[in-house]
């Protein structure tokens, strides 16, 4: 057998690597590499030519230099050089070298293609490998243009070596997700299809993979690839353990094959031809009946083999939903599962089972093992597994068993992991509403969940038990009694009081004639937890208040006194001062008939989903809840009300009268959370003229670009992460502008010591001057604050000012810079102008000093439309019929600072064709001023 | 919106959005030892560095706070890990959230005996030192995202060819 020794083949590398290794500092490890690096582009830049194996030596060390997180912006040429050596390991170290450090330099990518194509026509198939191999690894677009016509020819033909066969199968895979309009299966289909009848199992293993991902997209076309997987895998599981010979692993017969085959066939509806599916149908029995033998192995990898053909074979099944045998039978090798001493299987058993909850034939089956699934939630050290057991308790719950699941998440959440508990939550809140048969149950289950888990129990959880109540008048003196008791706990949770405050508001009558909740008992009551809340929860409560005047008339001075006091009337916080005035005015100045229809109680609210389901599914991703089965559930389930994103909240200051509501935000970052669960961010909310086209990028990006992207815009989503997002909305009139910030908290929890501060770095400080006031210390979970920035342009400048954003969250300290989009274009006033005019400024700047150009690549679309509102977003004024070239765009414009004004001209030329497939633009800014023009020659270069 | 567990950052705007068809089904593969460097980073989509570096780090700090009692399956942004633990070194493999956690912990494991043979019991300072051959067994078990070949005969047979080769 191979046994490989140390760094064999080069010793400088080995000693480079023993050296860094060595280095007993950071600093020490830098200098040591700088020092290499010197020494290497010294060998690159002599006059000596370096022998192949140096300069594989070389490569080589700079790979792992790269590798250990350094920078390396040479020997790329010297990696390519390498590739067209006739030594493998001088073009392994060439190809690996260029896969890890892929490079968009279009000069080395020709070169690389040329190295690529002439190692493919080699006919050695060690060199065919590893060109697949980088092929592979790259799988950039240039590559499919040149290689994608070659490969399925190397695939399918006669002659090529079989491991070959298996890397050019895999190569054209990654060719065909990544450029999928550039492979065309056409004329190979059949032969690709009959690979699955290959002799050689890894070359029918690495051809599946193609096969199972062509068919996805194209299942008509590649069908008859079903009945061929089904003979293949026929053969397979009827095999000895032995016959497979190199392909056996543990004593069982090509393990991984079989799963692949398996998933292959998850492709397809249940074969039609009776014979193929007869045959499917006796493999799956064969597995099933496999996993009733006694082991041939005690080792692991024996039993984890086996069931990992097992639990494909079970997805498969479920797929079909079709063979009631088939599904029992699962279910009860998955019900002997939950007991077993692997964590493994116990953890796989449950979600496996969870989809066999939803399939009419196995529903039965799963429910007779629900108390092994409560003991799992109970007792399992592992939360990502009582995780899956509370899934499955979710998936198996109906009518039958619905209080006593119920129950057991209730008793659950009460020592959840915390990391689980918001979905627990919300689960147990559908749950008990989609089952619900007396709704004092409901109610009931509800407030227990309020104060079992408080602090997990969101807006959309609380405003449907308010919909809930206010839409089934049976329930309404319940609900009111059983708040009204659970109010008087001395200690008892903001999310209580809310709901208590709102359902007393409205029904606190149905219950006022027992005098030990008589109205002033039920007003003291909620006023004795006012002190103790949040304002938003002080506004709600103080519009209870004015609809327990309405209520009971005999409440009136006593309330009216509470408005009346300083701290109510006088209340730094604007919504609750208004409140506290408007109600105070409503309840002395109108008539009884008036107060009685400003007051009325609400109207039923519409029928519509529940938030909350969407919120889970939101919460879990599409496909991951059986949402299909909820729905049913939500059919056969009839009486449910209400629903409706609409918060109580919002709706009772609606019916009241015109109080304008602190949270309705100007960006509308939050109303549009519970609908669109893939919508990549509420900033698609916007006009962005500059979003990436279909939104495929990814989403982190938005940090890093978010300065450029406000370049020419001014209103949209600056910065996002998990906790925190923060809009910007701005608008400049000539050196003045004024940008409000909207700090958004997107935890449930608060933000402490939020605090934020502008800097300015260079010699901005004397260029702008940027006032604002300290933002509150404490941000509350879910809600947003607002600073609002006073910004004066003194002269030109060409540094941007930045951000600092310090909170703690959950004890940790948080810091984030930014930088703010206040950039010089800001300033820009129009200015419009004949073409006479504009040629003749043009001319009169004409000094190399005024004159800022810059040609590049455009990384958007030429859009005409796109281009134009870009323009004026950048501030100028688009001149039309100016330049002769009507292609060519022309703005002009003037920046307006404190100490001086600066004409600028702007033209911008796009040439489409300017390589084949390559667009490009040429841009030219001239103005009195040279700062200026480079800035904005800058600045625009990035915009297009 | 609470956003602190790994659950519910699937859908939170920090992760990754790219049409589900257009993933391999093995996203990448780390090496890493319990200090957390890393003795081999294989991707298999594109990643920008910075990425590359929060993810490496990501799954560090989920694999290492688990014991032996834990399953070796972590859900992890909207993918899952596939780890197993071998002395110091975590052997972790990204995959698809619907993809066969068994058939890839053997995957790990097929893939640790391969290294075993070829580098004759391997240990942590074999990858180090030979980090370029570790590639190579790589590409020749692991290619586009998706298993080459499962077969330990047929892949040391092939290194050992290789290896003979200047």
């Amino acid at each position: 057998m191979p046994a490989v020794s140390k760094g064999d083949g080069m010793r400088g590398l080995a000693v480079f690597i023993s050296d860094i290794r060595n280095c007993k500092s950071k600093e020490a490890e830098i200098k040591r590499i700088n020092k290499e690096l010197a020494n290497i582009r010294s060998k690159f830049k002599g006059d000596k030519a370096l022998d192949g194996y140096s300069k594989k030596k070389y490569v080589c060390k700079l790979l792992f230099i790269f590798l250990l997180g350094h920078d390396i912006d040479f020997g790329h040429m010297e990696a390519v050089n390498l590739l067209s050596s006739n030594k493998y390991t001088e073009k392994q170290i060439g190809y690996l070298f260029i896969s890890v450090l892929v490079n968009s330099n279009s000069e080395l990518i020709r070169l690389i293609n040329n190295a690529i194509k002439n190692d493919l026509s080699s006919r050695n198939p060690t060199f065919m490998c590893l060109a697949l191999h980088c092929i592979a690894n790259v799988g950039s677009r240039e590559m499919a243009e040149a290689f994608a016509g070659e490969i399925p020819r190397i695939l399918v033909a006669g002659d090529t070596m079989d491991s070959v066969k298996q890397s050019a199968a895999l190569c054209l895979l990654r060719l065909y997700k990544a450029s999928p309009d550039l492979v065309l299966m056409g004329e190979w289909t059949s032969r690709v299809v009959h690979l699955l009848n290959d002799q050689h199992m890894g070359v029918v293993t690495a051809a599946i993979s193609l096969i199972t991902c062509l068919s996805q997209k194209n299942p008509d076309e590649f069908k008859t690839c079903v009945s061929l997987a089904v003979s293949r895998l026929s053969r397979i599981v009827s095999s000895a353990s032995t016959d497979l010979q190199d392909y056996t692993y543990y004593f069982v017969p090509a393990p991984w094959l079989s799963c692949k085959l398996l998933r292959l066939l998850q492709c397809y509806p249940p074969p039609e031809d009776g014979a193929v599916k007869g045959r499917l149908v006796e493999c799956l029995e064969t597995i099933l009946n496999k996993a009733q033998e006694p082991p041939k192995s005690k080792k692991v990898q024996h039993s984890n083999a086996k069931n990992a053909i097992l639990f494909e074979a079970i997805s498969l099944i479920i797929h079909y939903d079709s063979e009631p045998n088939l599904l029992v039978r699962a279910c009860n090798q998955l019900g002997q599962f939950l007991q077993h001493r692997e964590t493994n299987l116990r953890y796989l058993a449950l979600e496996s089972m969870c989809t066999l909850a939803s399939s009419e034939f196995s529903h039965e089956a799963v429910k007779t093992h629900i108390e092994t699934v409560i003991n799992a939630l109970k007792t399992e050290r592992d939360v990502s597994v009582r995780q899956r057991a509370a899934d499955l308790l979710y998936a198996m719950c109906d009518r039958s068993n619905a209080k006593q699941i119920v129950a057991e998440m209730l008793s659950y959440l009460e020592t959840a992991d915390y990391s689980i508990r918001e979905e627990m939550v919300l689960k147990v809140a559908i749950l008990a509403e989609k089952y619900a048969v007396d709704y004092s149950w409901y109610v009931d289950t509800i407030l227990n969940l309020i104060r079992i888990a408080g602090d997990y129990v969101s807006e959309e959880v609380w405003y449907r038990v308010i919909q809930i109540v206010i839409n089934r008048d049976d329930v309404q003196g319940y609900a009111a009694k059983t708040v009204f008791e659970a109010l008087q706990a001395p200690a008892c949770h903001e999310n209580m009081v809310k709901v208590g405050g709102y359902i007393l508001g409205e029904f606190g009558n149905l219950i006022a004639g027992d005098p030990r909740s008589s109205p002033l008992v039920q007003f003291n009551l909620l006023h004795s937890k006012f002190h103790l809340c949040s304002v938003p929860t002080r506004a709600l409560l103080l519009s209870a208040y004015i609809k327990f005047i309405n209520l009971f008339p005999e409440t009136k001075a006593t309330i009216q006194e509470v408005l009346r006091s300083d701290s109510q009337i006088r209340n730094s916080d604007v919504e609750l001062q208004q409140r506290a005035v408007e109600y105070l005015k409503l309840s002395s100045i109108a008539s009884t008939d008036v107060l009685a229809t400003v007051l009325e109680e609400m109207p039923p609210f519409p029928e519509r989903e529940s938030s909350i389901l969407a919120k889970l599914k939101k919460k879990k991703g599409p496909g991951v809840v059986p949402v299909s089965e909820l729905e049913d559930g939500k059919r056969e389930g009839g009486e449910l009300n209400g629903g409706g994103d609409r918060g109580p909240d919002s709706a009772m200051s609606a019916s009241n009268a015109s109080t304008p509501s602190p949270s309705a935000d100007l960006l509308g970052l939050r109303s549009a959370a519970p609908v669109s669960a893939a919508a990549p961010s509420a900033g698609s909310l916007l006009v962005d003229v500059f979003s990436e086209s279909g939104a495929g990028g990814p989403a982190a990006a938005v940090n890093d670009d978010g300065f450029l992207r406000f370049v020419c815009k001014n209103n949209g989503v600056l910065f996002e992460n998990q906790l925190l997002q923060i809009g910007i909305k701005s608008e400049y009139r000539q050196n003045l502008g004024r940008m409000y910030l909207f700090y958004g908290n997107k935890t449930s929890v608060q933000f402490a010591s939020f605090s934020t501060t502008v800097s300015y770095p260079g010699e901005l400080q004397s260029q702008l001057n940027v006032q604002t006031k300290p933002v509150e210390p404490l941000v509350e979970g879910g809600a947003q604050v607002q600073q609002v920035l006073n910004i004066e342009c003194i002269t030109d400048f060409s540094e941007a000012p930045q951000l600092n954003i310090k909170f703690r969250y959950g004890g940790a300290l948080q810091n984030i810079t930014l930088k703010l989009p206040v950039t010089i274009n800001k300033f820009f006033q129009p200015t419009e102008m004949a073409a006479t005019d504009f040629f003749q400024r043009w001319k009169q700047l004409s000094q190399p000093q005024q004159e800022a150009q810059k040609i590049f690549k455009a990384n958007h679309g030429m859009d005409t439309e796109v281009l134009k509102a870009k323009l004026l977003g950048l501030g100028t004024a688009l001149l039309e019929n100016v330049d002769p070239n009507p292609e060519n765009y022309v703005c002009a414009g003037v920046v307006q600072t404190k100490s001086q004004q600066v004409g600028v001209l702007l033209r911008l030329e796009p040439n489409a064709q300017a390589q084949p497939g390559v667009q490009m633009y040429r841009l030219t800014l001239r103005s009195s001023k040279d700062t200026v023009s480079k800035r904005l020659c800058d600045l625009l270069a990035e915009q297009f | 919106m609470a956003v602190t567990s790994t659950q519910s950052s699937r859908t939170s705007g920090g992760g990754l959005w790219i049409p589900v068809e257009s993933w391999p089904s093995i996203r990448f593969i780390l090496i890493q030892n319990r200090a957390g460097k890393t003795r081999l980073a294989k991707w298999y989509m594109q990643f920008d560095d910075d990425e590359k570096q929060k993810l490496i780090e990501e799954v560090h700090a989920v694999v290492t706070v688990r014991d032996a009692k834990h399953t070796n399956f972590v859900e992890f942004r909207n993918f899952k890990i596939i780890y197993r633990r071998y002395a110091g070194l975590y052997f972790c493999i990204c995959v698809d959230v619907t993809d066969n956690n068994l058939a890839y912990l053997e995957g790990i494991h097929n893939f640790v005996e391969v290294l075993n043979e070829y580098f004759h019991n391997v240990c942590e300072l074999d990858l180090v030192f030979n980090f370029y051959k570790v590639y190579t067994v790589v590409d020749e078990m692991f290619l586009a995202g998706e298993i080459r070949e499962t077969s330990q005969t047929k892949v040391l047979k092939q290194l050992l060819m290789l290896q003979s080769l200047e």
